[in-house]
């Protein structure tokens, strides 16, 4: 892909989210006292307001709850159409995800379509995309 | 939720006495500041008063100005009440509600609200910038989403729009062609208004169909709003002195403003508690709003303010946009002046110098027989009516 995506400032919430790719892994911090996954990340649980927060690695799987078809040239260098979905995960109730639906056409995406993690690498960011599972 | 809760101390205490703005264009070749001034004071003349008569100000997020540097530009001496109200545009309904507050509670006696920049020959709103996140310097007013969504190519107002009103289109059945049907009366309102950029440029549905997507199914490029080059402002002061001044004053009936996550159906669960606040404050309905100004940033929006104000159903302004409901001349007129889509986009405050003039009887496309106008910037809102 030649689109240079908009690189996030790791800090120390954050940082398993974005570069958990790099083993494969997709984390959502999770609490340890009640149970809430924590997405985005932050030091307290919303739920509870515990500090015992760390970051969980979850299934990867999950369902295209709603997407649009971008077609607006933010960027001189995105490819499009692109796809930006919300994506809700597999075991991980209460967060959703903003990401891109890859490796297919667009017009073959639903609402409700199953999908699985894939990762793209630029440097130390590992940006966790979803492809339609097989 | 508090329900039962009327909040009126302020209700009828506060009135528009002055409205003002420069000329709507894509370079006004002035700065931010200089057309600031020049809104100002338009809007302090039309009241009757002078610079030195202002103690209250009252700015909105996202804001390029500062209010020291109107103070020096216009010669205010000082102020004894000043604050910033959240949510960017869609605070400018609630910045009125605000300075209403402080004048009902006896902070301040003459307060300016004002907003101008140049959004189209300066830093454009509509755009991407290529660059590190750390240059999207929104941080602090409640944007830090962004760091969330920038990365898969969520980079403006229109494409968070568009996702966020999604699962109240695939609800209700809404199509991008309903939302034409608004777009079309908006564009219609802005052909008769001299002050508009499309100024005698009217569309028809296949043209707004034919306008080329942003984000599908959503937003068309003929769904946005204008970048524009331009300021507005208004000046606020009690009715008792209103009434003495130069114009016929805008009553501040109902007030409200609220900032609470965003939920499955977008904006639209903000849209209804600040509806029921604001019509609580008033004591009104539906029923008792004469013309409504709905802020029109993306069409989408606009389908959930008005199911939100009682104008539609749930799910039902498809219908009422089809039916020409919002035109002239129709039962309930939107946007009279062609919106934040057909006359230009100063984050919502040219919605509410147009609602002055409706019940002033001096606008373009005036409404005959004006009781009460609703200004909504769907995080905020107010009511106008006569003293």
């Amino acid at each position: 892909m030649g689109w240079q995506r908009i690189k996030p400032r790791l800090d120390k919430d954050n940082r398993a989210f974005w570069t958990g790719g790099a083993e494969g892994k997709l984390y959502i911090h999770k609490c340890g006292d009640c149970g809430a996954f924590n997405h985005p990340p932050r030091e307290l649980c919303r739920n509870c307001h515990s500090e015992n927060v760390t970051p969980e690695a979850v299934a990867g799987t999950g369902v295209v709850e709603t997407f649009t078809i971008n077609y607006q040239q933010w960027t001189p260098d995105m490819e499009l159409p692109l796809v930006i979905a919300h994506v809700v995960l597999d075991g991980v109730p209460g967060v959703k995800l903003t990401t891109n639906i890859v490796g297919c056409p667009v017009a073959a995406v639903s609402v409700g379509d199953r999908v699985q993690l894939t990762f793209e690498q630029d440097g130390e960011i590992w940006f966790p995309l979803f492809k339609k599972a097989v | 939720m508090r329900r039962g809760n009327r909040v009126t101390y302020f209700v009828g205490k506060a009135a528009i006495a002055g409205i003002g703005q420069t000329e709507f264009s894509k370079e006004s070749g002035r700065s931010p500041l200089q057309l600031a001034a020049e809104a100002s004071l338009a809007a302090i003349e039309d009241a009757g008063l002078t610079p030195a008569d202002i103690d209250g100000m009252v700015l909105f997020t996202v804001e390029e100005n500062e209010e020291g540097d109107l103070m020096k530009t216009l010669g205010i001496p000082g102020l004894s009440w000043a604050t910033r109200v959240g949510l960017g545009g869609g605070g400018s309904a609630g910045s009125v509600f605000m300075a209403a507050s402080a004048i009902a509670a006896g902070a301040a006696k003459n307060v300016l609200i004002v907003r101008a920049f140049n959004e189209r020959s300066e830093r454009r709103f509509g755009q991407a910038t290529n660059k590190p996140i750390s240059a999207y310097g929104w941080q602090g007013t409640g944007f830090n989403y962004l760091f969330w969504s920038l990365p898969f190519g969520v980079f403006t107002p229109a494409a968070m729009i568009g996702m966020a009103n999604l699962p109240y289109m695939r609800k209700y059945g809404v199509t991008n062609e309903d939302f034409g049907h608004y777009v079309v009366t908006a564009r219609e309102h802005a052909a008769t208004n001299p002050d508009a950029w499309f100024y005698q440029r009217p569309i028809t549905l296949e043209d707004h169909q034919n306008s080329k997507w942003i984000v599908e199914p959503a937003i068309r490029m003929f769904d946005c709003c204008q970048e524009s080059d331009g300021g507005a402002a208004v000046v606020l002061t009690s009715t008792e002195r209103a009434r003495d001044l130069k114009q016929k004053p805008a009553v501040v009936k109902g007030g409200a403003w609220d900032q609470r996550p965003s939920g499955t159906m977008g904006l639209a669960a903000r849209e209804h508690l600040v509806a029921e606040r604001v019509y609580e404050s008033a004591g009104m309905g539906p029923e008792d709003i004469s013309v409504a100004m709905l802020y029109d940033a993306f069409t989408p929006e606009v389908f959930t303010q008005t199911e939100a104000y009682g104008f539609a159903g749930p799910g039902e302004a498809k219908d009422f946009y089809r039916g020409g409901g919002g035109k002239l001349g129709s039962a309930m007129p939107i946007n009279t002046n062609g919106g934040l889509i057909g006359e230009a986009y100063i984050h919502g405050m040219n919605l509410i110098t147009e609602a002055v003039r409706q019940i002033r009887g001096t606008a373009v496309n005036q409404v005959e027989s004006v009781d009460n106008v609703l200004v909504s910037s769907s995080g905020s809102a107010h009511i106008l009516g006569k003293a």
